[in-house]
């Protein structure tokens, strides 16, 4: 072996000349394979097969002359990006490619944006400058950013947008999730300019717990929110027995009745379903509250609390008390102080109280709590953060009680701890979180939360676009969210609408619900007469709608205060809504004004003027409408219907002065047939 | 044009971590032949399941048919039912599910339940179009049966045009009424074309669409009971709208992935 090993030696660097020749032919083979490993680089390749396939195309001259070879940069400084993504995907920008069906080829679905403007892993991630394909799209040493899988890919709009968007109904959701559910009670989002993200459920104050309802009910509750109401947003926190007994112990014991204004219960409930039935749908409970019916569907609104077991939870006394003011118990419902008199909440309360499930408290039997219990129970309250949502006397509401998520997008993998079997991705780790927090160790306390699949991608979605490139972005390149405003009336008629929870529904200036029209410019659009009566007695303007306006059995003074306020205060600059006469318009305008409805404008397809012939069930009833609007929205309404309300469905026709007097004038000749006015009186 | 002489180098299989140090073409030639061998027959995650009975056909039960963004669960699972040849449901059949790349299965296979049924999530894949899912098990002869299964994937547009069509379109063009939104359709005198109905849509160019979105039905001698929204949507808007329209038509506007004929 050592003799081989000598001969060979000898055979190559035996003399100078012989060494000279060996080195140099090493050095010649060394110095080739720079250039060819240029030449074997995968974008290469990817080029090679896209002017392939461009080949047997018809508009291949067109492709080939757009066609760079070589490495393609998109370099923007600003943003901090170099992205070469464009080496291998290859004709991004070609609009013919859409039919082509694999990557790298395909162009680029239409987004709003350039690619030459904003690069591709601002959206996309991963790593720009990489060029081979696994580099640029997987975890590496050097890069820990992989690709941002597609079902996420609207956490990219929300880096910059920081508001909804109507493309990114992903993201949207997302967002509303985050507050609606409560997750930013407990976890601190700072939005990158500046706010903290607002929590928009409320959940009750626990103060008066016992006034309220019995231990039974808060034992069953907090076993399983869920199994007493589907849609509750209440997590569960998977507790035991005894600390279900324990926490249900203190909160019974750290009770208080509630002082000042109390109800007098005049009658008992009432036990007559058919007149409770009736009295819940005339007052549009519906509107905001679901009860499952007999299918399993729930049928209802969501603004308000499921009422499917409601009579299992709360004490009929209470109940009452509530039916009859509910700013007693809480100042800050949402729910109407509806005028009820006693024998009316005497018979919705008997109504509710029915809506019980016997399953549901049959095996809580529980023994007089010990002092031990109530003190172990409010280490438990402490040590689970209730406080940070419910507002518990004697419990101060912790600060950060869970780890914030301003920057959640940004976490380093390395710093995250995988279950077994899982995706070493940020992606996933978020996912399984929220899908199962508990299992990530024992002793945690995030509580496991109902979610659907389609929401915890949601979820995840809002999550990853918290992060480092959305806190550091210049201010021009952010879009920032419609302002939130926190407009309230002033005065008595506003003190009168908190009391009737108008804004649970109804948005004025910015301010409000979405359920029900925008009155931020009702006084310029009603007649004063009008919405007196409506306010008496609420109808549906629109066929379709199963949700309305309930009736609150105002007094007369009470209507005059609204209706003077909404008539005064809420006038749109736009419209003078004494400019136009609401009658007395000429027989000949009157006539062009149905032509126009019924020819050029064919209104007749989403409204109603003639019961008998017209059959639009999208828009408003306009039989009576000569006797509700005034004549100048009218006319300005039909001049441009989205700048009175914004978003509205009806189309902006652009139309003439003459065209639109005309139809105000036909419009405001509608004031209901004889009959009804007759009726009406 | 330039030519390359190497034919195929080949891609590094994703999750594979692919090495830098490929110096020579031999070097090169050698990992792709590991990677291949190291990752490309992965196989099914999970225990292997054993079918305990065969059915005579494999039906879709339902969650066919659903409109979603890319990348995205859809909001019904897939649920197929293994019949035998009386159609009544069997119960331990294996079903195995597969669709284009990027599209995922939770679980990709399992065995029929007591209602001879399969229930799986579905998430498509990151390209906007139709997927054609298949869903197969095998009968007692070991021959494979299949249900093809279609779903739709909207890219950013469309969506946007989905956004649209619900806000402005629907209440007219789609005659299904739901709890939330009464439909008008059947109140129409000219009914209008729900956006599904490829048969007519499809034969209509993008420039008459956007004249009938833009100026109403009359631009083209068509029902004036369609309103001009020309003032009311942006241009961008209304190509929106049309790539809505296109996605879910059926038969399809054009079918994905076809390739150009040679001139």
């Amino acid at each position: 072996m050592k003799e081989k090993l000598r001969s060979l030696w000898q055979r190559l660097f035996g003399d100078s000349i012989r060494a000279f020749g060996v080195v140099s032919l090493i050095f010649l083979v060394s110095l080739a394979i720079a250039p060819a490993k240029n030449f074997f680089s995968q974008w290469r390749h990817y080029q090679h097969d896209y002017l392939k396939m461009v080949r047997n195309r018809s508009d291949a001259v067109t492709l080939q002359r757009h066609f760079e070879g070589g490495i393609q940069q998109i370099w923007l400084p600003d943003l901090g990006v170099v992205d070469r993504c464009t080496s291998c995907h290859v004709g991004q920008k070609e609009v013919s490619l859409i039919d082509v069906s694999t990557q790298p080829f395909r162009r680029h679905p239409v987004i709003p944006h350039a690619i030459d403007q904003f690069g591709c892993t601002l959206c996309h991630r991963g790593q720009g400058a990489a060029t081979t394909v696994s580099e640029a799209h997987n975890s590496t040493l050097a890069w820990e950013q992989p690709i941002l899988p597609p079902r996420y890919i609207e956490s990219s709009c929300g880096q910059c947008h920081r508001g909804p968007l109507p493309g990114t109904p992903q993201l949207n959701q997302g967002r509303h999730l985050l507050s609606r559910y409560g997750c930013v009670h407990c976890h601190t989002v700072k939005l990158p300019d500046g706010g903290p993200m607002k929590p928009t459920d409320d959940p009750p104050s626990l103060s008066h717990i016992a006034d309220k309802t019995s231990r039974e009910w808060i034992y069953a509750w907090l076993k399983d929110p869920q199994a007493y109401a589907a849609t509750a947003t209440m997590p569960n926190f998977k507790l035991s027995d005894d600390e279900v007994r324990d926490i249900s112990a203190f909160l019974v014991a750290n009770s208080a009745p509630i002082v000042g204004d109390t109800v007098t219960i005049a009658q008992k409930a009432a036990s007559d379903p058919a007149a409770g039935a009736s009295l819940y749908g005339e007052s549009f409970c519906a509107s905001c509250h679901a009860v499952q019916n007999a299918a399993g569907n729930l049928v209802g609104g969501d603004i308000g609390p499921e009422l499917t077991r409601v009579g299992s939870k709360v004490k009929p006394e209470w109940l009452q008390g509530w039916l009859k003011n509910p700013r007693i118990y809480d100042p800050g419902t949402g729910m109407p102080h509806y005028r009820f008199n006693d024998s009316q909440v005497a018979t919705l309360a008997g109504f509710l109280q029915a809506k019980a499930d016997s399953d549901l408290l049959a095996n809580v039997h529980l023994d007089p709590a010990t002092p031990e219990q109530i003190a172990h129970g409010k280490r438990l309250v402490s040590d689970y953060g209730c406080a940070s949502c419910h507002e518990i006397a004697g419990i101060k509401k912790p600060e950060n009680f869970a780890p914030e998520l301003s920057r959640i997008g940004s976490k380093p993998v390395t710093q995250l701890v995988f279950l077994p079997g899982m995706q070493h991705t940020l992606p996933d780790y978020i996912a399984a979180k929220i899908k199962q927090p508990r299992s990530f160790g024992k002793g945690l306390k995030m509580p496991q939360y109902s979610f659907s699949a389609v929401q915890i991608d949601s979820l995840a979605t809002a999550l990853l676009a918290l992060n480092d490139r959305a806190a550091s972005l210049p201010p021009s390149l952010t879009v920032a969210a419609p302002p939130e405003s926190d407009y309230q009336p002033a005065g008595r008629a506003g003190k009168l609408m908190a009391d009737l929870a108008c804004f649970s529904c109804h948005r004025i200036n910015g301010h409000g619900g979405t359920m029900a029209p925008d009155l931020t410019w009702e006084g310029s659009s009603v007649q004063r007469q009008w919405l007196v009566e409506f306010l008496k007695n609420p109808n549906t303007l629109r066929p379709a709608l199963i949700r309305r306006m309930p009736k609150f059995n105002l007094t007369d003074g009470e209507v005059n205060e609204l209706t003077d306020y909404i008539m005064t205060v809420y006038q749109s600059p736009e419209v003078d809504r004494d400019s136009m006469p609401p009658s007395g318009y000429p027989q000949g305008q009157v006539e062009l004004g149905k032509q126009l409805f019924y020819g050029k404008y064919s209104c007749q397809g989403c409204h109603i003027v003639d019961t008998k012939a017209d059959k639009g069930y999208v828009g408003p009833t306009l039989t009576h409408v000569g006797s509700r609007l005034t004549a100048a929205w009218i006319f300005q309404w039909m001049k441009n219907p989205q700048a009175l309300r914004p978003g509205t469905m009806e189309p902006n026709r652009a139309m003439s002065d003459e065209d639109a007097r005309a139809l105000a004038a036909f419009l405001m000749s509608q004031k209901g047939g004889a009959k009804q006015e007759v009726a009406k009186k | 044009m330039t030519r390359y002489s190497l034919n195929h180098v080949g891609t590094a299989a994703p999750g594979c971590p692919a090495e830098r140090s490929s110096a020579v073409a031999l070097a090169v030639a050698v990992m792709v032949a590991l990677l291949a061998i190291s990752c490309s027959p992965k196989s099914e995650s999970g225990p292997l399941l054993q079918p305990t009975a065969f059915g005579a056909a494999i039906v879709e039960s339902s969650g066919g048919k659903q409109i979603v963004q890319t990348g995205s669960l859809l909001p019904q699972p897939l649920v197929v039912q293994v019949n035998d040849q009386q159609g009544t449901a069997v119960t331990g059949a294996l079903v195995e599910f597969s669709g284009p790349s990027g599209v995922t299965f939770d679980p990709p296979n399992a065995l029929t339940d007591s209602s001879g049924q399969v229930t799986t999530n579905v998430s498509l894949g990151g390209m906007a179009g139709r997927y054609e899912l298949t869903a197969s098990t095998i009968d007692k002869s070991h021959k494979k049966i299949d249900v093809k299964i279609e779903e739709i994937a909207l890219g950013y547009q469309q969506t946007l045009g989905r956004q649209l069509n619900d806000q402005y379109c629907e209440r007219c063009h789609n005659p299904e009424s739901t709890v939330e939104r009464v439909s008008n359709y059947d109140n129409l005198e000219i009914k209008p074309h729900p956006f599904t109905e490829g048969d007519t849509l499809n034969k209509i160019s993008d420039a008459d669409l956007t004249a009938i979105i833009s100026h109403g039905g009359p631009a083209l001698n068509k029902s004036a009971l369609m309103p001009a929204w020309g003032n009311t949507l942006s241009k961008s808007d209304i190509q929106a709208l049309i790539s809505y329209i296109r996605a879910v038509s059926d038969p399809p506007y054009r079918v994905a992935g076809t390739v150009h004929a040679k001139n």
